[in-house]
């Protein structure tokens, strides 16, 4: 058998990153310890290559390796957003790695092996192929959270990521193995007919349905399966946190999309009604829980639950079957939206927490940020712009995404869910703009002898720059980012 | 006839497999694990996949089985209180979903079973392995590789966390 080079081309950026991750593993040894940085501009320059390779086939749709992989531009736009993702997260990890003694090689290789993963879920079009590239993101990010490997915090994080996702991995192939039984095939365009031509009420496909919005919710982290997400955004490494936050969340709504609208698309009635109350309670919780927290990094973990339960209101609006088509679409592209501007304000906001980790303490509480307006008035001012677009407040780009997604509920007929997510994001604002008020309105601590250093360097001034101008430049001209998430849904079935 | 062997493996394999969480002992979890292996490596035959039966057999009964014994052994695990605390409520849900899943299975309709796809026809000419061998190198070369790829991860991932002076250079 010989594989035909359209084949090779279409997945040409996986390999290109697998390529990049083995040069970082192999020439890891190497490289002397104050060299590590080189590894990192080395992955750098890797996923800048596959960000223009990628670019270029966007208006592409290509099935490969017998139909098992397919580039179209929704896997394209996915990719591009991991792209972004992982290069910011590289870019803020060297000055913070080196902080806090940790500075391996093999962390860039884990970064690039992770986001491979995700590339397979996003481009895959069939269930055990994203299956195992869900496994090859988690796996690495099992590690990557277990990097702080003295300290009990991170590697209960590990030990606790590790056991909750094999867990949530066992019952996604539960779930698989059921459609496998009943489609005979895990390909999605197999189980999409094998959907349509056994109706709703199969028992085997419910139970199916369900296993597999376990599975999925617990990956994006909705309520009733978010147990983990705290523990362990609180204890992994900052900047694996944020890769976490993003990049995790953004390739399994990818994965999570393509499967229920392409494959159980004939299902929408079933998982409509599931997806509607995961919403509303993802919201309430994730809001409610974050008021609390006085860790700045396990706040932000519930504010990406409730950014997760925003999202999920673009799928509700798609799966509701009485809505226009064109309105479905608009649910699908709004939330890719979303993730894009979740992307950006997530990103600088843990850029910043790592920038402020001190000299032997961690620095993530949020007292630890009284009167930062003082100390560091342009770190405070960061801080500001991004927990303003969290909360979601014009003109930042938190507002647009959540007006889209929230036109979209109005426009399914669903206004009360629009409601109830304008009250819990006026309640989300209450602690964004705590951490505000406890920078610009208290005075800081006398601190004796010289003020704590900053993790700061020119890489993570390129992070704070571009998540600051992704925030405002999307909030004041958002329209480039909705035509392509618009033209990029019209690619799906 | 094949019938008795399903229902025999099966109720081996779900009475073993209670065995395993309830029993206090780990190495007698691990053993009883063990003959969950073998039994579920006796479905594989009943359904003509001898290959993936004698994959299951050396594989985890061989390999994996025998790690676990060592590691058992090695950490001297003593009988332990396990689970106390929760059990009420872990027993109650899972009560709850057996309950569903049960009544969803027998809602089943006689229609509603999927026809069972036919034994191969490959198979018999060239064999199972080969044909295994045939399909995991064509059809689904793309998804081994990215298996080969998640165990260079694991490899390297223990490494990571446990290689001892990996952090001291710094």
């Amino acid at each position: 058998m010989t594989l035909p080079l359209s084949d090779l081309t279409a997945v040409l950026p996986e390999l290109i990153i697998v390529a990049a991750a083995c040069l970082v593993l192999g020439l890891d040894p190497i490289t002397p310890a104050s060299r590590k940085d080189w590894l990192a501009w080395l992955s750098l320059v890797s996923l800048a290559v596959c960000a223009g390779v990628t670019s270029s086939q966007m208006h592409l749709r290509v099935s490969a390796f017998s139909d098992l992989v397919l580039l179209d531009p929704y896997a394209c736009f996915w990719k591009l957003l991991l792209y972004l993702a992982s290069g910011l997260t590289i870019l803020m990890s060297l000055a913070y790695l080196r902080t806090e003694r940790i500075h391996l090689g093999e962390y860039y290789g884990f970064i690039l092996l992770s986001l491979c993963g995700m590339m397979i879920m996003v481009s895959a079009t069939d269930l055990l192929t994203i299956y195992l590239g869900i496994e090859l993101m988690s796996l690495s990010l099992y590690v990557l959270a277990g990097f702080k490997r003295f300290e009990a915090r991170s590697l209960e994080a590990a030990a606790k990521y590790f056991v909750l996702g094999a867990f949530s991995s066992g019952i996604l192939l539960y779930g698989i193995s059921l459609l496998f039984g009943v489609a005979g095939s895990t390909r999605l365009a197999a189980i999409a007919a094998a959907v349509g031509s056994r109706g709703l009420d199969d028992p085997a496909l419910v139970v199916a349905l369900i296993l597999l919005v376990v599975g999925f919710g617990f990956k994006i982290a909705v309520v009733p399966f978010h147990m983990w997400t705290p523990d362990v955004y609180e204890g992994a490494p900052t900047s694996v946190t944020a890769f976490m936050a993003v990049a995790s969340k953004a390739a399994s709504f990818g994965a999570f999309l393509r499967v229920f609208l392409e494959g159980l698309g004939g299902l929408k009635a079933n998982w409509y009604g599931l997806f509607l109350v995961v919403c509303v309670a993802t919201m309430v919780l994730g809001n409610v829980v974050a008021i609390v927290q006085t860790n700045i990094k396990r706040m932000l973990a519930y504010s990406s639950i409730a950014h997760a339960g925003y999202a999920l209101i673009g799928v509700v609006v798609a799966g509701q079957t009485e809505a226009e088509g064109a309105v479905r679409t608009l649910g699908v592209s709004s939330v890719m939206l979303y993730l894009a501007v979740y992307a950006f304000m997530t990103l600088g906001a843990f850029a910043v927490v790592a920038m402020l980790r001190k000299g032997g303490l961690e620095g993530d509480e949020i007292e630890d940020f009284t009167g930062l307006a003082k100390r560091q008035p342009l770190a405070a001012f960061l801080m500001l712009v991004f927990m303003v677009s969290l909360a979601g407040i014009p003109p930042t780009a938190g507002f647009i995404g959540k007006f889209y997604l929230f036109m979209a509920a109005v426009k399914a007929g669903l206004t009360w869910l629009a409601v109830v997510a304008v009250l819990f994001a006026a309640v989300s604002a209450y602690y964004y703009l705590r951490v505000v008020m406890v920078m610009y309105m208290r005075d800081p601590e006398a601190v004796e002898g010289p003020l704590p250093r900053l993790a700061m360097s020119p890489a993570m001034t390129i992070v704070l720059a571009s998540t600051l101008a992704g925030v405002i430049l999307l909030g004041l001209y958002p329209n480039p980012l909705v035509s392509v998430t618009t033209y990029a849904v019209l690619s799906l079935k | 006839m094949g019938l008795f062997f399903f229902y025999y493996l099966a109720g081996v394999i779900i009475l073993t497999a209670l065995l395993v969480v309830a029993l206090r002992n780990p190495i007698y979890s691990v053993l009883s694990l063990l003959i969950m292996f073998f039994h579920v490596a006796g479905l594989y035959v009943t359904l003509h996949a001898e290959f993936l039966a004698a994959v299951q057999v050396i594989v985890y009964a061989g390999a994996i089985l025998v790690l676990y014994l060592f590691v058992v052994m090695l950490l001297n695990v003593k009988r332990e209180d396990r689970y106390h605390p929760q059990l009420p409520i872990g027993a109650f849900l899972g009560l709850v979903i057996v309950t569903e899943v049960l009544l969803l299975a027998f809602q089943r309709r006689e229609s509603d079973v999927p026809p069972m796809p036919p034994p191969g026809s490959v198979a018999q000419v060239v064999g199972n392995t080969e044909t295994i061998g045939d399909v995991l190198y064509t059809t689904y070369l793309f998804p081994f590789e990215v298996a080969s790829l998640i165990l260079l991860v694991a490899m390297i991932g223990a490494i990571v966390l446990a290689k001892r002076d990996l952090f001291e250079q710094q």
